[in-house]
């Protein structure tokens, strides 16, 4: 009983860990210029389907589809900024929120037109195996992704405390006219942090599709663990949505081996309006 | 004056449409418009002219279609029964969402909106009672005309007509009463409205149970004209998002906007999923995500507020010609 309780934390923590890093792009993005975009969870699914297809028709493993789903989903973002993103941010609230859920229905719909609405999956020795450590087993692929993604976020944190880089992406952030002045350009900061949200989905995307279901609509429950993951660990906070994005995910396995599978995204979804009723500002936020 | 020629004489061709085209298709077609346009305007109340966008108001429809057919499957009522039940229902869970949410930035009364709608779907999937995945059916063979259930689709389409006016109606004059001056203070600058008095979180609030109770009839007259309800077709997104789509693409916050898109999207999904067959429920959203990419980007007042500049510019003089491109920037 108490190993298998601690097996579901366990697990819960590796799939936090990934709920984690594409939320922290969603953070990013939402804290430097107030957007919100509608289309996050289907860019996670895009990254699936990337990696979907390196593994299963180019043959490649997931050293070459996690960067390729990374590059390509970062380009994209870019992409998206410019085209999108750096007019409709200017724009009134019913254009901001029409922009990115367009973009969630166009990319989602022509998945679904291309691959068809049939759940697809890899298969399951892609990445090795199961470990045992004292008794909990553990698959390679979620420890990987686990592991993976827990990396790369706190690499995201220190990227943006520690780097001339960060300093001038949180300076945009903070006042774009003022970093202007400075001789930051708020354009070339904001794609960059465009491209970052964007990638780390195309990561993260790629992380789970070794172990995760694999169907145009998963990024409508993805995108949804996203806003609670950053309503939860406060907006704009890559740490917070660390904390929050682990805790999700152990809240989320614990439900659904304790309630039953059915009810774990009840008692997420649950959760997140709770949050936004009671503590709109997050755990770590401040008022 | 010239503007109600012009709206009796769009009247009466709406009145005249099944009469000329009348095979059964097209007369589904119009009474489909129709259905779609009062779910629109409804929307229109709270996302056009509160400017709250809820993603959620798939919630309030399913509230009227599960009433409608609950009233029917466990009761053996007439599925109108249900009608008011399901207003009841649907403005109790505006009241509970939109209290502590409009309080809230836009985006997280959108966000929390779709919350609502998925847990609700999910939830609805999960109880016996209202049919869990399956769903609710009406009555298969009519018992009498008050079980509106009908084999065409004429009498739904001026039934429809009527509950369309009556919705334009309220919406018309809830524009001119005071509610609507605070509405369009608090959308233009909500933190300016509060400071000379009108009671922002409270308009809002009112605009979006009014709007909730207005869906839930078009969901419980949509569950009758097709005879059954279940997760997806009372409560998928999709529903959502298609009732959004139109009121933007027509013109969000103007009275006859979400008709006109209602007018164009229908007919549209209509003819591509009856050319393309199941391959084309992608296509077709594809093209709706486009659609609305379009708008947001280029023209994010709608076809109605490009049509209206387009015409204040043809009539105005030059010097009036920039007074009126600056009031329908500011509208």
């Amino acid at each position: 009983m108490t190993f298998t309780l601690v097996q579901v934390i366990v697990g819960g923590l590796l799939l936090g860990a990934v709920y984690a890093l594409f939320s922290s792009g969603l953070t990013l993005v939402w804290g430097m210029m107030n957007v919100v975009n509608f289309a996050h969870g289907d860019f996670v699914m895009l990254g699936m389907y990337v990696a979907f297809v390196v593994y299963t028709l180019l043959g490649g493993g997931p050293l070459v589809g996690a960067p390729l789903a990374m590059l390509l989903l970062a380009t994209l973002g870019v992409i998206v900024y410019f085209a999108l993103i750096r007019d409709i941010m200017k724009g009134p609230m019913l254009a901001q929120i029409l922009g990115t859920f367009g973009l969630a229905l166009l990319l989602r719909y022509s998945v679904f037109w291309w691959f068809g609405a049939n759940f697809l999956s890899l298969p399951e020795n892609l990445v090795g195996g199961t470990f045992d450590i004292f008794g909990i087993r553990i698959q390679a692929s979620r420890l990987l992704a686990g592991v993976v993604a827990l990396l790369v976020t706190l690499g995201l944190h220190l990227l943006l405390t520690r780097t001339t880089l960060g300093s001038r992406m949180l300076a945009v952030a903070e006042d774009a006219t003022a970093a202007q002045l400075m001789g930051i350009r708020p354009d070339s900061m904001q794609a960059v942090a465009w491209a970052i949200a964007a990638g780390a989905t195309g990561l993260a995307g790629a992380l789970i599709a070794t172990f995760f279901y694999i169907v145009p609509t998963v990024g409508e429950t993805l995108g949804i663990v996203a806003f609670v993951t950053v309503s939860l660990g406060g907006f704009g906070s890559v740490p917070g949505a660390l904390v929050a994005g682990l805790l999700i995910g152990v809240i989320e396995s614990l439900s659904g081996y304790l309630i039953g599978a059915v009810y774990k995204d009840i008692v997420v979804y649950a959760l997140f309006l709770g949050f936004l009723w009671f503590r709109p500002q997050g755990l770590m936020g401040k008022t | 004056m010239r503007r109600y020629v012009w709206l009796l004489i769009a009247l009466a061709l709406v009145i005249a449409y099944p009469l000329v085209f009348t095979t059964p298709f097209q007369q589904r077609l119009g009474a489909l418009v129709l259905l779609y346009a009062i779910a629109a305007s409804a929307w229109n109340i709270v996302g056009g002219y509160a400017g709250q966008v809820s993603v959620g108001h798939v919630v309030f429809f399913g509230c009227g279609a599960y009433a409608a057919m609950a009233a029917y499957a466990h009761f053996a009522l007439s599925p109108l029964i249900g009608i008011p039940a399901g207003i009841v229902f649907a403005v109790l869970i505006a009241a509970v969402i939109g209290g502590p949410t409009l309080r809230l930035s836009g985006h997280y009364f959108s966000m929390a909106t779709i919350a609502v709608a998925e847990l609700a779907r999910l939830i609805v999937t999960n109880t016996e009672y209202l049919g869990a995945a399956v769903g609710l059916s009406g009555p298969t063979v009519p018992r009498n005309v008050f079980d509106l259930s009908f084999i065409s689709a004429l009498p739904y389409y001026y039934l429809f007509l009527l509950i369309l006016i009556i919705t334009l109606g309220i919406t018309w004059w809830m524009t001119n009463s005071r509610m609507g001056f605070y509405l369009r203070a608090i959308k233009d600058s909500e933190r300016a409205a509060r400071s000379l008095g009108a009671p922002a979180s409270r308009t809002k609030l009112y605009a979006y149970m009014l709007s909730a109770g207005l869906t839930s009839v078009a969901g419980a007259l949509y569950a009758m004209m097709f005879g059954f309800v279940d997760p997806e077709s009372g409560l998928g997104i999709l529903i959502s998002v298609k009732i959004l789509i139109m009121a933007a693409l027509g013109g969000a916050g103007l009275l006859f906007g979400p008709f006109v898109g209602a007018a164009i999207l229908v007919p549209l999904e209509e003819i591509s999923n009856s050319l393309l067959g199941g391959k084309g429920a992608g296509l077709t959203f594809v093209v709706y995500g486009a659609i609305i990419v379009l708008i947001a980007r280029f023209q994010p007042g709608g076809i109605l507020s490009l049509i209206n500049r387009l015409w204040a510019k043809r009539r105005a003089g030059p010097i009036e010609e920039k007074v009126a491109e600056g009031a329908s920037h500011a509208s």
